[in-house]
């Protein structure tokens, strides 16, 4: 009886991962297809020094970034995934979700400055997970977008 | 104060440059927000609590640079690069670090 409880306690928790975790994560890709096209005509480069020959006014450090997690159906599955390894999709949506949404709030701080483009764009994730050996931690990371806004003179 | 990550300040000139300075700090989440963000692990998604204390330790970690290229004199920190790293449970080291220069 005290199994079978146990058992359906965590089908329960499955069950509220894969359906909230689910819509939440394809709320915030259609929420983040939209943003982008927004914000489509500020330009990022990931170069190290702007082209010669174009005058700026000035040059302010932008940076977007956000910490996700992931839910509890994610971890189950790929708990299970990595029993046999290979990709592990579930959590490459995780990434990209992430990445792309710290490259939009970097966007978002250049268009307060008033910049139309973002040079030298580097890339930053960090695990906030208690510990690497530590099973019951849950996985979230942060991610970091940042550059140099500059505004044409 | 300019803060850029590029190695020069566009439409500016180096005229000194005064070494490497940075600035960290180390923060915990607040056992409030590590309930919120508890809870929220079972749903996933952004973890706003967590965003914003990176957020607030970032700024602190730009504001000891800030200082320290101010303290030798420089008006400029060019070349900036951002780090983070887990060092306890619960705990999680934020650093910023860059050249501090004088431009005119």
């Amino acid at each position: 009886m005290e199994l079978l409880l146990q058992l359906g306690f965590v089908a329960f928790l499955l069950l509220i991962g894969w359906s909230i975790g689910g819509a939440t994560e394809r709320r915030h890709f259609s929420a983040l297809a939209k943003r982008e096209a927004e914000l489509r005509d500020i330009l990022v480069f990931n170069e190290r020094r702007p082209p010669e020959g174009i005058a700026f006014r000035n040059a302010t450090l932008v940076m977007g970034s956000v910490v996700i997690g992931e839910d509890y159906f994610k971890r189950f599955a790929a708990g299970l995934r990595s029993f046999f390894g290979g990709t592990l999709r579930m959590y490459e949506s995780l990434m990209d979700r992430g990445r792309r949404e710290a490259i939009v709030r970097m966007k978002e701080a250049a268009r307060r400055q008033g910049a139309t483009m973002v040079f030298n764009v580097r890339f930053e994730t960090s695990s906030l997970s208690a510990d690497a050996g530590d099973r019951s931690g849950v996985f979230s990371a942060e991610f970091i977008a940042y550059g140099t806004a500059l505004v044409r003179r | 104060m300019e803060l850029t990550n590029l190695e020069t300040v566009p439409g500016k000139t180096i005229v000194r440059h005064l070494g490497l300075v940075q600035g960290s700090t180390v923060r915990s989440k607040h056992a409030g927000r590590d309930l919120m963000a508890g809870l929220k692990n079972f749903v996933g998604g952004e973890l706003k609590a967590y965003t914003d204390l990176l957020n607030e330790s970032r700024a602190e970690a730009i504001n000891r640079m800030v200082a320290q290229a101010r303290a030798v004199g420089g008006n400029a920190v060019v070349n900036v690069r951002f780090s983070t790293s887990n060092i306890a449970a619960g705990a999680a080291e934020v650093m910023a670090y860059g050249t501090a220069v004088e431009v005119r």
